[in-house]
């Protein structure tokens, strides 16, 4: 067998595309945050905790309604991107004059918030959720058994991405958007309501964490604290890929996630610091990040 | 000159006698510090607290003149956090004794600050047996179960019944490290073997790359030397790898109840565990948890929080034979008497520290075995109190002579 640095390629292939499957949730929440700062210049500190409520009301909606995974994956972003709205509404809409600053204490204070209440009701060791009947059980690839619901998160958030990307760049409506950000005045001169577009636009934001969270659900356990070793990670990607950037953050996620995964072939207890080195040298040399343009 | 110098220490002597014989600022204070609010949380935490209380109630400590106050702080499971908390609770609050302390990491950064302070420690929900080898100490004592005890229930139970080639997942930092060198240990010594291991960062959540390893080593066993959510989503996920129906097997070092629970029984039956208490084992056990569980929103008690509550109980017996809560001399009174109560029976405490008492072997029940929400263990062995723990003299504790 043929080998890279003693590690059997075999291997290697199986670690590459469990890389993949982790850059898929890393492109997905990042996927959120770049929609929420680039249109909103929000800082989104919350979207780790909204990641954790959407594997929550999926949980909820199993143990509570016997709504299973497919319902959930339909309902939950809707039920926590409502959350996002009333939030957007009651209190990030009186932040947008002030500094980016006050937006990130506000969303990381509600953060802690949340996260507290959930540990309060639910405790800390996690709710279990299981993997739905049709993606149950794996393919074995020869080199690796492929779960078939791994398999799944891959294709799916793909496709959530992609399709997120065309709308704001290349529809009508995300020029709309996108216009609305740069020149909000000008927007609303046109006779569209842009206060209401904004507040759309974060709820659609925090939909998409809470559909990574229902991803998630099946995977890890579901429990309070989920997010709040993710969101660091999720920040670090959508730092690298260019603040906003909505490309970026896709590309980057899944590249990412490639990186982390050789990492844990190679020198494992260096997997969790990898990407903030290589955080560290993207900001050296390209402070606007990779994909970003400077302002 | 010199006759004044010694009248001096002579006074100085004679205070410090009669500050001993009693109780320091008429409380006895018990700081209880662990994880409040992270991944040890559930199984220690707040449900600690609540054990704690109950020893000072069941103790009737009120009734019998003595003022117990209990502190709870978060460590967070940070030595640097934990280490501040200690030398606060230690200088201005004037806490007698700190208790509890997950995490090894931390809770060897406090048992040496409570050797400078000539305080008090007890260790019930901490693992590395550490702490009565080569860090023992006159101030400390670790209650419930250690790193060597776990090893050696689960590992020579995993071995005899054919499990002879490991693979070992570990959190890297000092427990994980300590728990696969002792676990690696009993695994050679009975003439298996250890194939590989990896050491993934605390705390993790994505295993698959490292289960991956595991599973191209071909080993039996997968070995998890770690602990709470990072034991439960390492097996959730080797389901999804199809680790079980690949042939290999977990050994789960360090499960507690509250892990079983989280993962549900689906996932966690046949799995071996080595715990010093179990909630059903006895009418006993069973009365004092249901009490428990009615103070903690209905969860049964881990052994991490059943230790907290024996090991409170002997604590204070031991200040009320001595009239004291001075740090060592309590140490000392509780390794001179042995300790008895309704929840880890009867046991006692060595030179070295180390609380004896019977560990259980457990095997996690079928779901359809399951008659209860909590109904979760059958006791395959019980492990006498004497094989139970490292001997004695093995540990390399400058305190045994």
């Amino acid at each position: 067998m043929t080998e890279i640095f003693g590690v059997p390629t075999q291997a290697l292939f199986g670690q590459l595309l469990i890389g993949l499957i982790n850059g898929s949730f890393y492109a997905l929440l990042s996927l959120g945050l770049a929609v929420i700062f680039g249109l909103l210049n929000i800082i989104n500190f919350t979207h780790g905790a909204q990641y954790m409520m959407g594997a929550f009301a999926a949980w909820f909606l199993l143990n509570k309604l016997g709504l299973g995974y497919w319902w959930a994956l339909l309902i939950a972003p809707v039920m926590v991107g409502i959350t996002g709205v009333i939030i957007e509404r009651l209190m990030l809409a009186r932040l947008y004059k002030l500094d980016h600053l006050y937006g990130l204490l506000l969303t990381f204070g509600l953060a802690l918030i949340i996260q507290g209440l959930f540990r309060h009701e639910f405790g800390s060791s996690g709710q279990p959720y299981a993997i739905p009947k049709l993606l149950e059980g794996g393919t074995n690839l020869g080199f690796m058994v492929l779960p078939n619901y791994r398999a799944w998160v891959v294709v799916f958030s793909l496709a959530v991405c992609l399709a997120t990307w065309f709308v704001i760049e290349k529809t009508r409506l995300g020029s709309t958007l996108r216009a609305a950000t740069e020149n909000p005045e000008l927007v609303r001169a046109f006779g569209i309501n842009v206060p209401r577009m904004i507040t759309l636009t974060y709820g659609f934001g925090v939909g998409l964490a809470a559909l990574a969270g229902v991803m998630a659900a099946p995977i890890y356990n579901v429990s309070p604290q989920m997010g709040s070793n993710l969101i660091i990670v999720v920040f670090a990607v959508v730092v690298i890929g260019g603040m906003g950037s909505i490309m970026g953050s896709i590309v980057t996620g899944f590249a990412l996630g490639l990186i982390e995964g050789l990492t844990k072939v190679f020198y494992p207890e260096a997997s969790n610091t990898v990407i903030f080195i290589i955080m560290a040298i993207v900001l050296m040399i390209r402070p606007a990040g990779l994909f970003g343009t400077a302002k | 000159m010199k006759f004044k110098r010694s009248l001096i220490a002579a006074a100085v002597a004679t205070l410090a006698g009669t500050a001993h014989a009693q109780i320091s600022d008429g409380v006895i204070k018990i700081g209880v510090m662990n994880d409040q609010s992270g991944i040890y949380a559930d199984l220690a935490g707040p449900g600690s607290v609540v054990a704690a209380r109950m020893a000072v109630e069941d103790f009737d400590a009120a009734n019998k003149g003595m003022k117990v106050e209990i502190l709870v702080a978060d460590h967070q499971n940070k030595p640097d956090v934990g280490s501040t908390i200690a030398r606060q609770w230690y200088d201005v609050d004037k806490v007698d004794l700190i208790m509890d302390v997950p995490t090894s990491s931390v809770v060897l950064a406090v048992n040496q600050i409570t050797r400078e302070k000539n305080k008090a420690l007890i260790v019930s929900t901490g693992a590395t047996a550490d702490l009565t080898g080569k860090a023992c100490s006159p101030n400390s004592i670790h209650w419930t179960y250690d790193t060597w005890a776990l090893a050696n229930g689960t590992g020579n139970a995993v071995v005899k019944n054919g499990g002879d080639t490991w693979f070992f997942l570990t959190a890297d930092y000092a427990f994980g490290h300590s728990l696969e060198q002792q676990t690696e240990a009993v695994v050679l010594k009975n003439g298996g073997k250890v194939l590989g291991k990896v050491r993934h960062p605390f705390p993790g959540s994505d295993f698959s790359s490292f289960l991956l390893q595991a599973q191209a080593s071909k080993a039996k066993i997968i070995g998890l030397a770690n602990a709470g959510s990072d034991t439960t989503n390492a097996i959730k996920q080797g389901a999804e790898f199809g680790i079980v129906r690949g042939g290999q097997q977990f050994a789960g070092l360090l499960v507690f109840l509250t892990d079983v629970r989280a993962l549900g029984l689906d996932k966690a039956q046949g799995l071996l565990l080595t715990e010093a208490f179990y909630w059903d084992r006895t009418p006993q056990t069973r009365a004092w948890s249901q009490r428990f569980g009615k103070l903690h929103k209905g969860a049964m008690p881990t052994m991490a929080q059943a230790g907290v509550y024996s090991a409170t109980m002997h604590y204070l017996k031991a200040v009320e034979a001595l009239k004291s809560d001075d740090g060592p001399r309590v140490i000392e009174q509780m390794k001179n008497m042995p300790s008895d109560d309704q929840v880890f029976g009867k046991g006692r405490v060595r030179q070295d520290g180390r609380h004896v008492h019977d560990m259980y072997l457990f095997e996690v029940k079928k779901p359809a075995e399951s008659k209860g929400e909590w109904d979760y263990y059958k006791v395959r062995a019980t492990i006498p109190a004497e094989q139970a723990f490292r001997p004695e003299k093995d540990g390399g504790c400058p305190l045994v002579k």
